[in-house]
């Protein structure tokens, strides 16, 4: 296993890996409280953004409404542990089926009857929408008024109930960031993972060559879906609070698309360098302006806008290809 | 020779036009059969047909003994007919060795063993030594050897070729004929062609069918078919022989 997954590293790419993996496994004895939580949002848009790249990176399919299995898994570990006491580990086993299922119907619905493209993309944000409305009026989840989680005593960390401090939620989010990213590895690498490349480039072409790519695209949904569900587990437990207007708004839905957008959609590190990239700086002119003493509501909003039109019009395929040729360590088609 | 491919009485109408009016025919095993026919004549609708991408109207594609028609494009692939696209359809942004690692993965579940098929392919089309390149940076005659390679990728018994000279230099042509030939003598696989290149198809077919106004006009050997009055007037012209 770990021979297979270092094998096409370079050298020099791997240690670049080990030193960040170093880094980041340090940090906590490093930064402050507030910079914990900024890496723990980062490291959350990572994971997310990871997810949502196995959809549309690997298979072409565009998801506008990821935000719908963030909300889904929070939900449905979040009533598991509030009315029921089950942990939320436990609570993900069931999280995990639940927004894989809903991913398969929303795929189906659509390949089946040959939605594609934009209309897949509209169709996505449709779904999102009809959760957000639907859990907003829905009394089992307390509707509109939100769920609560009881909120910890930050005294001790209890990892199986997800209790605890920060530097907590901070090894939590990194392990499962390297755990999808190991994930991804694999599927790119996979027989499913080029299925999906071929589909991405031309559907027609891959059917001729003998790939079933109802099946393949439905693959995509559900692997996304069910790996994105967590993303909502973990948010659920690191925030204590749902509401549908929050999770399943289509600007969660965005966030988690910008950071794989920036970084470069269908790279394995594209995802993480986006999201360091987008929510670092972003946070970073949050002091910058909180320094001058201004108040500037909005203001992340257009600089994300800003750093969108920027790698679209400069960087059309993401920071991470040009970055990875600057440090020597892209492989693959010249 | 049996049969690998036969077509019987297979129609095909677009609203009031009739584009194949039942067409009927039989690609024996082992052989190279030629469709020619002038432009708007049917060729490629019947082609979509056989590949999977249409569904006939009527009649019936029988492939190895088991009726195909209306199959999907993949179910067609995954019985044993693999196809290149008039204008070509590699996957741009991967790698020719990526490319036909793709169509060898059809029947191999390791994608190493489907690498090394792939590359064995890429040694007998010319195209080992730009494996790594995109697919997208290739020539025309190259991409075009590459969609070859990776319809033979996925081990068909036929290979349908939708004009895959089209747009090749005389010398480009031959080349392509020479490893047609080779592939049908070496490994005694069916190739079904389109092509408007008579050089081509004189050079390979042992028979040959022409199509005009979705009709079938003529078949044969193809020294008759070109001598073929009927065939002279609809398509080659007078000074064509």
């Amino acid at each position: 296993m770990i021979a297979r997954l270092t094998a096409d590293v370079s050298l020099r790419g791997a240690v670049l890996l080990g030193a960040v993996l170093a880094a980041l496994l340090a940090a906590p004895w490093i930064v402050n409280d507030y910079l914990l939580t900024v890496l723990i949002i980062i490291l959350y848009f990572a994971y997310a953004g990871q997810a949502w790249n196995i959809m549309m990176g690997f298979a072409g399919q565009l998801s506008l409404g990821h935000a719908i299995y963030v909300g889904l898994g929070g939900y449905v570990a979040g009533i598991l542990f509030i009315r029921f006491s089950v942990a939320p580990w436990l609570g993900l086993l069931a999280a995990l089926p639940f927004a894989t299922a809903c991913g398969a119907v929303i795929g189906w619905l659509a390949f089946r009857f040959r939605v594609a493209g934009v209309y897949f993309a509209i169709l996505t944000i449709a779904f999102a929408e009809f959760a957000r409305i639907g859990f907003d009026h829905w009394d089992f989840v307390n509707a509109s008024s939100g769920l609560f989680l009881p909120v910890a005593q930050y005294a001790h960390n209890d990892l199986w109930l997800l209790r605890g401090n920060p530097t907590m939620f901070y090894y939590v989010i990194l392990g499962a960031t390297a755990l999808v990213f190991v994930l991804c590895h694999s599927l790119m690498r996979s027989r499913v993972g080029y299925f999906w490349l071929a589909i991405r480039e031309d559907e027609q072409a891959a059917r001729a060559a003998g790939i079933d790519s109802l099946r393949y695209k439905m693959y995509a949904v559900m692997v996304s879906a069910a790996v994105t569900s967590f993303a909502g587990v973990f948010y659920a437990f690191f925030y204590n609070n749902l509401f549908p207007e929050q999770v399943f708004s289509i600007s969660r839905s965005i966030e988690i698309m910008l950071g794989p957008i920036i970084g470069g959609v269908g790279t394995l590190f594209g995802p993480i360098l986006g999201a360091f990239v987008l929510t670092g700086l972003a946070e970073a002119l949050n002091s910058v302006i909180g320094a001058f003493g201004l108040d500037l509501p909005g203001a992340r909003q257009v600089f994300f806008g800003i750093c969108l039109l920027l790698v679209v019009a400069v960087l059309p395929h993401g920071v991470w290809p040009p970055l990875a040729r600057l440090l020597g360590v892209t492989r693959g088609a010249k | 020779m049996t049969a690998l491919l036969a077509l019987e009485a297979v129609s095909k109408r677009f609203r009031g036009l009739v584009a194949v009016d039942h067409v009927s025919f039989a690609v024996p095993q082992g052989s190279i059969f030629a469709v020619i026919g002038p432009n708007g004549a049917g060729k490629t609708t019947l082609f979509s047909m056989i590949a999977g991408a249409l569904a006939p109207d009527d009649g019936a594609i029988i492939f190895a003994g088991a009726a195909i028609q209306g199959l999907p494009a993949d179910a067609v692939c995954r019985r044993g007919v693999a196809r290149t696209f008039q204008t070509v359809r590699p996957f741009p942004a991967l790698s020719v060795e990526d490319n036909v690692t793709i169509g060898a993965l059809l029947h191999r579940r390791d994608v190493g063993a489907a690498r090394q098929h792939a590359r064995m392919l890429l040694r007998r089309l010319d195209l080992f030594e730009k494996r790594d390149r995109r697919a997208s940076t290739l020539t025309l005659p190259d991409r075009k050897r590459l969609e070859v390679a990776r319809a033979l990728a996925t081990e068909p018994q036929l290979l349908l070729l939708d004009e895959v000279m089209a747009g090749l230099r005389p010398t480009e042509t031959d080349r392509m004929v020479a490893i047609l030939r080779a592939l049908n003598r070496e490994s005694g696989l069916t190739i079904l062609l389109i092509e408007h290149v008579m050089r081509a198809v004189m050079a390979l077919a042992s028979r040959v069918l022409v199509l005009d106004h979705g009709v079938a006009i003529a078949e044969g050997a193809p020294e008759e078919v070109v001598r073929d009055p009927a065939v002279v007037q609809s398509y080659l012209g007078a000074d064509a022989i």
